[in-house]
């Protein structure tokens, strides 16, 4: 059984991101801060049946997902699904995988990175709707494994998958909504019809294989 | 010739599909070599590949936040005292208050 006395010791190391999250499920930082603290006594209450040795952080996820669930989410039932407006896939990609400005110089990364502000990033994820909200959030910027973020929300695998997939196209749609407010984009990309140039680069199949691929992600990756 | 075209075009379909739970390393070893294998020599998926890969990282970067000095500090506070009600209540019973 775990011991209470070690429990401040253990579980405090995560607060940054639980706080963060909070942050992202209520959009506002006094119920954020009471989910925090309602998470953190809770969890203290109910870590004698936490188990030594398994995922402390899932853990208490699951308990932070719970009380947001119960006490802190709007009373309104979900509508959810039918307010989710997903992007194709690749949605961003085709639309600013070929943009100059985002790719020219510097690593692609950099790019992006300076490419939307906290601000915009963190309003697009709080669009979200609240399931396929806390799917992105476990997985995109927690990495949890689809087996933990079943756990946590107590959904099988097959339907995190699927919550994932289509949050994270809505994501992306809500992203380039951000850009073309800010103009950030050429003419010819900012109306609503598929851009002309760049549509098919996933599917291109000739005119490459000679661009040099900088500093990427994946080229460090096994 | 167009065979080949259909037959690289059946591969990056193939690898496109597999794009989140490959970037999410679910996929098996065996399938994760397939996919990587097919990158090394598509260029346009790689760049698909690349570019989620990268989106993620913004975004996880992107969404952090400072926890406030004055909520950390009352959660240790709250979880201080928890743990010496707790004592008091098993251990303490001669009444000797526990800081």
């Amino acid at each position: 059984m775990a011991d209470p006395a070690t429990f401040a010791d253990q579980a405090m190391p995560y607060m940054g991101s639980l706080y963060s999250a909070a942050l992202r499920l209520t959009r506002n930082s006094a119920d954020a801060e009471d989910l925090v603290q309602e998470t953190y006594l809770r969890a203290f209450r109910g870590f004698g049946s936490f188990e030594q040795g398994t995922n402390l952080k899932a853990w208490l996820y699951r308990i932070l997902t719970n009380t947001f669930i119960n006490s802190y989410r709007s009373k309104k039932r979900r509508p959810d699904e039918a307010e989710l407006d997903e992007g194709e896939d690749l949605y961003l990609f085709r639309r600013l995988g070929g943009i100059e400005a985002v790719r020219a110089g510097r690593s692609a990364e950099d790019e992006l990175m300076d490419f939307f502000t906290d601000a915009e990033v963190k309003e697009a994820v709080e669009s979200l709707p609240e399931q396929f909200r806390l799917a992105v959030l476990l997985a995109d910027v927690e990495g949890f494994s689809y087996k933990e973020i079943a756990e946590i929300l107590d959904i099988p695998i097959g339907t995190v998958m699927s919550r994932l997939h289509r949050g994270r196209k809505a994501l992306q749609k809500r992203l380039f909504e951000f850009a073309r407010q800010r103009n950030l984009l050429p003419e010819e990309r900012t109306g609503e019809s598929e851009p002309s140039d760049g549509a098919d680069r996933a599917d291109r199949t000739s005119d490459v294989g000679t661009e040099p691929v900088e500093a990427s992600v994946l080229a460090n990756e096994g | 010739m167009a065979q080949d075209d259909q037959h690289r075009h059946d591969k990056c379909s193939e690898a496109l599909a597999e794009l989140y739970t490959f970037l999410d390393g679910e996929l098996t070893e065996a399938r994760r070599l397939a996919i990587r294998s097919h990158l090394d020599g598509c260029a346009p998926c790689f760049e698909a590949f690349d570019f989620e890969a990268e989106l993620r990282l913004v975004i996880s970067h992107r969404c952090r936040d400072e926890v406030p000095e004055p909520l950390r500090d009352r959660i240790a506070a709250l979880l201080r005292q928890a743990v010496a009600e707790q004592t008091d209540a098993t251990g303490g019973s001669d009444g000797v208050p526990v800081e």
